[in-house]
């Protein structure tokens, strides 16, 4: 009854378990939870993205229907600020600036959507009803509004001890040896680009609960997170002092993250403090305007990129200089953004050997921005394979063997590049050969005049990618900066009859962690999937994590699962020796059976785990009873995967519309666990990514008013914005975790935008253009098209 | 406070609320109802959607009062009593149509009401200018777009199952 099917292991398109709970409308999210007495918060905000406050006059709200209180940052001058996770050095070695993140704003509000005051009342809407009889006497201040206007002299400084606005000026690889490789180039390329500033919009909109218990003291938070462990401790340690032992945090089912609910945000303090000091629950829902001007945005860099090439198209150097925008204050893991996990991305798959990138963060009146999916690497794949094809169409390379020439050769892993990584595994011809065949790439000029013919202008472009996941090994995030660890905690639980409960510090807000996890127990252990049971998002039940943010999950999750199971196995091991009346190092397991090997002689591993409860006979002098294992896995590197991905477009003439036609992703993504959950993850991904090339950018007027705050405004891909992606992968092992997997979580939101816009380029090279900045919007095109740019 | 009669997912409610007390807002808060979610404020996720006599339509922008003597079915609805799934739901899982789960259940009756309204069958095309109305952030729609196209076989009697109509 226990043995599985091969079927469900490792490689099988196994449906999902968590699927049923969410079709039926029996999911929990944290707004679908509701605790007994709650109250309800709303929290005023900011309508200005730059003012000093000069007074809140909070007695007419107060004395509104159903109001238990209001609170403004006097009331929580006791609490610290919201902590950054992540400290960047400047050039000259001294650290970041790193201004105060008030939970509630201190004197000054720095961005429309920054939290003034709360209303906790006995339902929400007479919470919000109150919050608009607060009045608050505000001083609006000029702003600064983008990078150059923060930049200027003199300009608004949006805190007040910091007037030149800039966060650090950082650096990396080797200047001189960059400078000399442009000294001795044949050709040198210039592309300058703003990467677009997006919103996350995960489809759950955020949401916290407070709760505390007056008679232990313990505190209990309800939210939307992807690490809840990381909430925990940011929250408890630097912003309410709670120890860990009195504060459980919760992360129940999440729709969506996208990176977006990985932070500590205020409005989780709000409830957890207030809970307390009411002595009842107080629960926080966002609308999704306040999600627009609240989460933490994504991307906004404005860079410059050189490439210096030999005459034979060698890539020779590559220099990059990029402005990041941090927004009003660091997010928790923003400063590492554009630094660690962009610029030390720049080699690509290329063996450029000399590289140098220098970023400056700034400070500017709007929303703070932070890890976005894909996180940096997206930023840096649109700069390198955006630049790529203008050095093929400036030199006349063609643009596929200019890829091929300067591709790290298969045999050259592992694969120092100058920019720190050290890449483990990859074959970039094979996914680009792939990727071209399934494309269609050499007969495309026989599509684009079939397509002229209709009135329509087809292009073709390609991306060849790689990034970095599951980010690692502690000791070496640390040293840059991090102020965390960055392994992963697996608890395997065999019940005495022969189930499995995992405990697992990474968390599904999506990704069906629920099925490939037990995939992987059913794999190792030989139980079927409908005996294992995943448990994740709860800090009271696990014993610790990091979460899940870049596309971790499963090299460093799945890896200490795989070596809790190991553990499991061992203990087995001795406890079957002990059964068989056999010697330990005779005793063989495969998918649930211990054998002595070379005889008939085997116990199933639920004759292990009964006996490891029910210690009748049992080797009781040597080993304890039970049978529950836990690991703490910390990688000795990132994970590489890469992949090629080609887009194919269609412009309408009259109208300047992009239609997309064709998308092809070939990916290595390491081992695959579930193809059918990959091709949705590189599915989504994509989508995300075409979203960010074609419709989606976030957009501030001239004051810092955030102009696209709703659904109505920013453009959200559609159904019938897209077209079909074709997805396939050429897998190379990643060599130095237990899986041998990569992660597949953002290689589409990475690898699309830059083979998007290569098309739509591509699609225009009839009119004198060179770039199209993203998003190519119909407005753009029709004015490329109509000569009225 | 104004009184509603209504009957969700054939059981019959009597519940006092405000006059501004959106549909959603009774099903979430007073029947706790809590499959049907809220995703935005601007009526343009979807997430919302059941269906009022028939008809799916947003429950954000549905005041509860004009549900007074209507017959509304929410997601916890949609599966028969006994639990076999409507075919919409099946073919969700079986072409992996969801991740996160948040949209999901505003996709199904949507989804289903689409199916139901086009008994001619609709082509991808149609599928996709039919989810105009819904929003989803993580699959692409791609699969979506499939159990769709799987599930009108089934609802038309087309196929038997969503499995066969895969094949």
């Amino acid at each position: 009854m226990n043995v599985v099917t091969p079927f469900e292991g490792i490689g099988a398109s196994v449906k999902r378990k968590e699927d049923l709970r969410f079709l039926s409308g029996r999911g929990q999210y944290t707004d679908d939870i509701n605790r007994p007495g709650q109250a309800h918060a709303y929290i005023l905000r900011s309508p200005h993205a730059h003012a000093r406050i000069k007074g809140v006059d909070t007695a007419a709200a107060a004395a509104m229907p159903g109001v238990a209180a209001i609170y403004t940052s006097a009331d929580l001058a006791a609490i610290g600020g919201i902590p950054c996770g992540w400290q960047i050095h400047n050039k000259d070695g001294t650290p970041m600036a790193e201004p105060k993140h008030p939970v509630l704003a201190e004197g000054k509000v720095r961005h429309v959507g920054d939290p003034v005051a709360v209303v906790v009342a006995e339902t929400r809407q007479q919470a919000r009803d109150a919050a608009e009889h607060i009045h608050v006497d505000y001083e609006v201040l000029p702003a600064s509004v983008t990078m150059a206007q923060a930049q200027a002299p003199g300009a608004p400084a949006v805190h007040d001890d910091n007037p030149s606005n800039l966060c650090y000026d950082w650096h990396i690889g080797d200047k001189a040896a960059t400078d000399a490789a442009f000294a001795a180039a044949a050709h040198t390329v210039v592309f300058e680009t703003t990467n677009n500033r997006l919103v996350p919009n995960a489809m759950e909109p955020r949401a916290a609960i407070g709760d505390y218990d007056t008679t232990t003291g313990e505190h209990t938070l309800y939210t939307t997170s992807q690490n809840p462990h990381v909430i925990r401790l940011l929250m408890g340690a630097f912003v309410l002092q709670i120890p860990e032992s009195k504060l459980r945090v919760v992360a129940p089912d999440v729709g969506g993250g996208f990176g977006s609910k990985i932070y500590h945000y205020a409005e989780e303090a709000i409830v957890t403090w207030a809970a307390a000091k009411l002595g009842r629950p107080v629960k926080w829902t966002a609308d999704r305007s306040e999600s627009f001007m609240s989460d933490a945005h994504g991307r906004d860099h404005i860079s410059r990129a050189e490439l210096a090439l030999d005459a034979e198209g060698k890539f020779l150097g590559l220099r990059v200089h990029t402005q990041a925008n941090m927004g009003a204050y660091l997010s928790t893991f923003a400063p590492c953004v554009p630094t660690y996990l962009y610029a030390t991305l720049l080699a690509g798959v290329y063996s450029t050997p000399a590289i140098y990138a220098e970023v400056k963060a700034v400070f500017t009146n709007t929303v703070p921005v932070d890890a976005y999916r894909g996180a940096g690497r997206p930023e840096a794949t649109y700069l390198l394979e955006r630049l790529v094809d203008v050095a093929a169409k400036q030199t006349g390379f063609d643009k596929v063997e200019l890829r091929r020439r300067n591709f790290i050769p298969t045999d050259a892993f592992p694969y120092q590049t100058p920019v720190a990584l050290q890449y483990d595994s990859g074959d970039y011809f094979s996914t680009l050969e792939q990727a071209l065949e399934t494309a269609g790439w050499a007969t495309f000029e026989q599509r684009r005049a079939e397509a002229k013919a209709r009135g329509r202008l087809r292009g073709i472009g390609i991306s060849t990618y790689l990034e970095a996941c599951g980010i690692a090994p502690s000791a070496v995030v640390g040293s840059l900066g991090a102020r965390a660890g960055l392994y992963e905690v697996g608890t395997i639980r065999v019940h005495p009859t022969g189930s499995v409960t995992v405990l697992t510090g990474t968390h599904s807000h999506g990704q069906g962690h629920e099925t490939t996890f037990a995939q992987l127990i059913a794999d190792k252990l030989g139980v079927s999937i409908a005996n294992v049971d995943i448990v994740h998002g709860d800090t009271a039940k696990i014993p610790f994590g990091m979460g899940t943010y870049g596309s971790r999950s499963l090299a460093v999750g799945g890896s200490a699962m795989d070596k809790a199971m190991d553990k499991i196995i061992a203990k087995g091991k001795r406890i079957a020796a002990h059964l068989m009346e056999a010697s330990v190092e005779d005793v063989e397991f495969e998918r649930g059976t211990f054998r002595v090997a070379g005889t008939d002689k085997t116990k199933s591993l639920t004759d292990i785990s009964l006996a490891a409860y029910v210690p009748h006979n049992y080797p009781i002098d040597e080993i304890e009873p039970g049978l529950e294992e836990t690991a703490f896995y910390d990688p000795k590197n990132f994970t590489y995967p890469g992949g090629c991905h080609i887009a194919e477009v269609e412009i309408e003439i009259e109208t300047g519309e992009v239609r997309m036609v064709n998308f092809t992703a070939v990916d290595d993504v390491g081992r695959v666990i579930n193809p059918m959950i990959v091709e949705g993850q590189v599915q989504g991904g994509v989508a995300q990514g075409i979203g960010q090339a074609l419709l989606e950018g976030c957009v501030y007027d001239s004051h810092g008013q955030l102009i696209s705050a709703s659904m109505m405004d920013y453009t959200m891909p559609r159904a019938d914005d897209l077209a079909p992606v074709s997805v396939a992968t050429h897998t190379t092992l990643c060599t130095h975790n237990p899986l041998g997997v990569k992660g597949c979580g953002e290689v589409g939101a990475i690898g699309s935008p830059p083979a998007v816009i290569n098309a739509v380029v591509d699609a225009l090279r009839d009119y004198d253009i060179s770039h199209v900045e993203m998003p190519a919007t119909q407005e753009k095109i029709w004015s490329i098209i109509h000569g009225k740019r | 406070m104004p009184q509603v009669s209504l009957t969700v997912n054939g059981k019959q409610h009597t519940v006092e609320v405000e006059g501004r007390t959106l549909l959603v807002e009774l099903l979430r808060e007073k029947l706790r109802l809590t499959g049907t979610h809220v995703g935005c404020d601007t009526s343009q996720c979807g997430a919302c959607v059941v269906h009022v006599d028939g008809e799916s339509v947003k429950s954000c922008t549905t005041l509860a009062v004009m549900c007074d003597g209507a017959s509304v079915t929410t997601i916890e609805g949609l599966a028969k009593p006994d639990g076999t799934l409507h075919p919409m739901q099946e073919a969700f899982r079986e072409y992996h149509a969801l991740q996160c789960g948040f949209c999901t259940p505003g996709m199904v009756m949507s989804a289903v009401d689409l199916v139901a309204k086009n008994p001619q069958g609709l082509s991808e095309k149609e599928i996709r200018e039919g989810l105009e109305g819904n929003l989803c952030r993580c699959t692409g729609y791609h699969n979506i777009v499939k159990a769709i196209a799987a599930a009108q076989d089934v609802m038309h009697g087309k196929r038997e199952t969503v499995a066969a109509a895969a094949e």
